[in-house]
C-alpha cells in the first residue's frame, strides 16, 4: 500500500502546483469571459481560490445534492437523536422538545443492564479486533509464500465476508446447536464429551462463541488488507534481512511487521466498526433478548426503542454508542489527515 | 565432518524445504475446511428430512432415505416474494448510491476548491457511523413524511432513499480514491478547450469510471441485500418485507426446523454468493479500499 500512497500524494502535490498556476494563466487568457460570467468579482481575488471561484460554482451541482442528502440523514439525524435523548419521550406520543435535561443519562448511569451491555460491547470490540488481526496476518503470511492456486485460497478465505449477518447467524446457530450441531457432535465423536457445552445458552461462554463465529466471517478481510500491505513492501527489504542472516521469524518480527503499521490501523478501525454494528448477527441468533452474557449496546438500543418504546432512553444508549465510535474513528481520521491521505 | 559443499547437506535442505511446503499446503487446505464447514453443514442439512437431521451427523450428506427437497421448497415459497421485494429495493438503491458517489467525488476531487477537505472529512466519518445513532430519528422522520401508510411499497421507497443516503459516504470515498489518480493535464486541456464541468464529467470521467462503478455497485449490492437493521425499522407491512426479514423469521416456531432454516439461508445468500464467485476480485478490491 505504501508506494501507491506515496505516488498518490506526489500526484496530488503536482496537481496542487498545477492548479495554483493554471487559474492565474486562465485569468489572463479569458479574463473578459469570466468578467461577464461572474460580474467581475473574480478579478479581485488571488489565484481564483476565493469562496466563489469558478471551480467552486461549477462544482456545486455535483457534490451539493449528495452532500445534502447524506448530511441530513447522517449528521442531521445524529443531532436530532442527541436532542431526543434529552427529552422524556416514550410510547406513542410525540417528543416534547420544551423541557430538555440529562435525566435519561442519569437513568443510564444507574442501570445495571446498561453496564453489562457496555462491558460486553467493549470485550467484543477488543477481543474480536485483536484476534481477527492476528489470524488475518497469519493467513496473509501463509498466502504470501508464493503458493500455487493463491487466488482460489484467497477467494475461499474471504467468502464468508460476502454473506449476510443473517445468513451466518443461521449457520452458526446450527453449528453451536447443543444436541445436533457440528461442534458438539464432533467433540462427542472423538471422545471429548466433557468439552461439549451449551454454547449459546451458557452466559459465561456465549460471548466467546459469538466472537469465534465473527472471526470466521471477518478474518478473510484482515487477510486481504495485510496481503496488500505485504505486497507493498519492497522485496529488497526481505533480501537485505536474509543477507544479514536473519531467521524467518526474526525477519517478520523486525522487518515486516513494523511496515504493516498502516494496514493494521486501517483494518483495526474497520473491524471495530464492524463489531459495533454486529447487531444483525446477535439479533438473528438471540432475538431482542440475548441475555446478560451476550447483550450489547446495539441490541439494547433496539430493544429499548422498538420493543419497549422508550425512545428517549434508547436515544441515550445510541449516543453512548456514537461516542464510542467517535473515540475510535476520530484519532484515525486525524492520523489520516496528518499523513495527507484524505 | 561434512563441509558446506557436502551434497547430503543440500539434499537435506531440499527435503526440509519440501516438507515445509507439504506442511504449508496441508495447513492451507485445512483452513479451507474451516472456512467452508459451516456452509457445508448448512447445505447437507438443508437436504435432510426432519428424522434424518436428528439421526445423522450434521456434516454427513443424507442417505437415499433421508434425502428430501421439501425444506428447500418450504423456504423458497416463503422467501420468493421477499426476494422480489429485495430486488426492487436493491437495484435502484445500488445505482443511485453509486451515481451519487461518483458525482460527489468528481465535484470534490477533479474540481478544486477551497476547504473541500472539510466536506470530504464528513463523508469519511459517515462511513463509520453506528446506525443505532440514527434509528429513532429515522423512524420518526419517515413517520412524519407518512408515505408508508398509502401502500406497502411506499415503505420500500423509504428504504431505497435511506440506503442511498447511508451508502453515499462509502461510494464517494471509493470514487474519490479512484479519481485522484486521473491526470489533471487531460482535464485541464479539455477545460481550456472550453468544455463545461458537466461535459467533462459526461464525456471523460464517466466513461473512465466504469471499472470503479463495477467495484462500487458490487459492494453496495452486497451491503443492501444483506442488511437487516434498516428493514426492521422501516418495513412494518408484511407485504413489503425483504429477504433478510423473511430469513430471520423462517422455521422458528415451536420446534426449530433447522433443515428449512439452512435451505433458506442458502437461498437468501445465493445472489450475493453468485456475485462474489463471478466478481471475487472486484469484491476484494472494494473491501480492501474501504479504509
Amino acid at each position: 500500500m505504501a508506494p501507491t500512497n506515496r505516488l498518490r500524494t506526489a500526484v496530488r502535490r503536482c496537481r496542487r502546483a498545477v492548479s495554483r498556476r493554471l487559474p492565474g494563466e486562465s485569468t489572463s487568457a479569458d479574463d473578459s469571459g469570466r468578467a461577464v460570467a461572474d460580474g467581475g468579482t473574480v478579478t479581485a481575488t488571488d489565484e481564483g481560490s476565493s469562496l466563489f471561484s469558478r471551480d467552486f460554482l461549477e462544482s456545486l451541482p455535483f457534490w451539493l445534492p449528495p452532500t445534502l442528502l447524506m448530511g441530513f440523514f447522517v449528521y442531521g439525524a445524529i443531532g436530532w437523536n442527541a436532542i431526543i435523548s434529552l427529552t422524556d419521550w416514550t410510547s406513542f406520543g410525540t417528543p416534547d422538545y420544551g423541557s430538555l435535561d440529562l435525566s435519561q443519562y442519569g437513568q443510564l448511569w444507574s442501570d445495571p443492564a446498561f453496564w453489562t451491555a457496555a462491558q460486553n460491547t467493549v470485550v467484543l470490540l477488543l477481543a474480536f479486533t485483536v484476534a481477527c488481526l492476528l489470524i488475518g496476518l497469519g493467513l496473509a503470511i501463509l498466502i504470501d509464500q508464493g503458493i500455487r492456486f493463491e487466488n482460489a485460497f484467497r477467494t475461499i478465505y474471504l467468502l464468508p465476508m460476502s454473506l449476510s449477518f443473517v445468513v451466518t447467524a443461521k449457520f452458526w446457530s446450527w453449528m453451536y446447536n447443543s444436541q445436533y450441531g457440528v461442534i458438539n457432535a464432533t467433540l462427542r465423536g472423538v471422545g471429548l464429551d466433557f468439552l461439549t457445552a451449551e454454547w449459546l445458552a451458557d452466559p459465561s461462554i456465549v460471548l466467546g462463541a459469538v466472537i469465534f463465529a465473527l472471526l470466521w466471517q471477518f478474518s478473510g478481510y484482515a487477510m486481504v488488507v495485510y496481503l496488500a500491505g505485504l505486497r507493498a513492501i519492497p522485496s529488497e527489504h526481505f533480501e537485505a534481512a536474509r543477507v544479514d542472516g536473519a531467521t524467518t521469524l526474526r525477519m517478520y518480527w523486525r522487518v515486516v511487521i513494523p511496515q504493516l503499521r498502516s494496514s493494521t490501523i486501517s483494518a483495526a478501525v474497520v473491524l471495530m466498526v464492524f463489531a459495533l454494528k454486529a447487531f444483525d448477527f446477535l439479533f438473528v441468533m438471540f432475538g431482542k433478548y440475548p441475555g446478560p452474557g451476550a447483550d450489547i449496546l446495539a441490541v439494547m438500543m433496539y430493544r429499548q426503542a422498538f420493543s419497549s418504546l422508550q425512545w428517549a432512553y434508547a436515544s441515550a444508549v445510541a449516543m453512548t454508542l456514537f461516542v464510542m465510535a467517535l473515540i475510535i474513528v476520530g484519532p484515525y481520521l486525524y492520523w489520516e489527515y496528518r499523513r495527507g491521505e484524505l | 565432518m561434512s563441509t558446506r559443499t557436502d551434497p547430503r547437506d543440500w539434499l537435506r535442505t531440499a527435503r526440509e524445504t519440501s516438507n515445509r511446503r507439504i506442511a504449508l499446503y496441508a495447513l492451507l487446505t485445512g483452513l479451507i475446511g474451516f472456512f467452508l464447514l459451516p456452509i457445508e453443514t448448512g447445505l447437507v442439512t438443508a437436504l435432510k428430512t426432519n428424522d434424518a437431521f436428528v439421526a445423522t451427523l450434521p456434516y454427513v450428506p443424507p442417505g437415499p432415505e433421508g434425502f428430501t427437497l421439501r425444506p428447500a421448497r418450504t423456504a423458497l415459497a416463503e422467501l420468493l416474494p421477499k426476494m422480489l421485494n429485495s430486488v426492487v429495493l436493491v437495484i435502484p438503491a445500488t445505482i443511485l448510491s453509486a451515481l451519487g458517489g461518483s458525482l460527489a467525488a468528481y465535484g470534490m476531487t477533479n474540481l478544486d476548491w477551497k476547504n473541500q477537505l472539510a466536506v470530504v472529512v464528513l463523508f469519511v466519518a459517515g462511513i463509520f457511523i453506528p446506525y443505532q445513532a440514527v434509528l429513532v430519528p429515522l423512524s420518526r422522520f419517515w413517520a412524519i413524511v407518512g408515505i408508508g401508510q398509502y401502500s406497502p411499497y411506499a415503505e420500500l421507497v423509504e428504504l431505497i432513499v435511506t440506503h442511498t443516503a447511508y451508502g453515499l459516504p462509502i461510494t464517494t470515498i471509493l470514487f474519490r480514491s479512484y479519481y485522484q489518480n486521473f491526470s489533471d493535464e487531460m482535464l485541464e486541456a479539455a477545460r481550456l478547450d472550453g468544455a463545461s464541468a458537466f461535459s467533462i464529467y459526461r464525456n471523460i470521467i464517466l466513461p473512465l469510471s466504469l471499472p470503479m462503478f463495477a467495484v462500487t455497485m458490487i459492494y453496495q449490492f452486497t451491503q443492501i441485500w444483506n442488511d437487516l437493521l434498516f428493514a426492521l425499522v422501516l418495513i412494518n407491512q408484511p407485504a413489503a418485507q425483504v429477504v433478510t426479514q423473511g430469513l430471520a423469521n423462517l422455521g422458528g416456531g415451536i420446534q426449530t426446523q433447522f433443515n428449512a432454516q439452512m435451505a433458506g439461508a442458502l437461498i437468501a445468500a445465493f445472489p450475493t454468493l453468485l456475485v462474489y464467485i463471478a466478481f471475487g476480485e472486484k469484491f476484494a478490491k472494494g473491501v480492501a479500499s474501504e479504509t
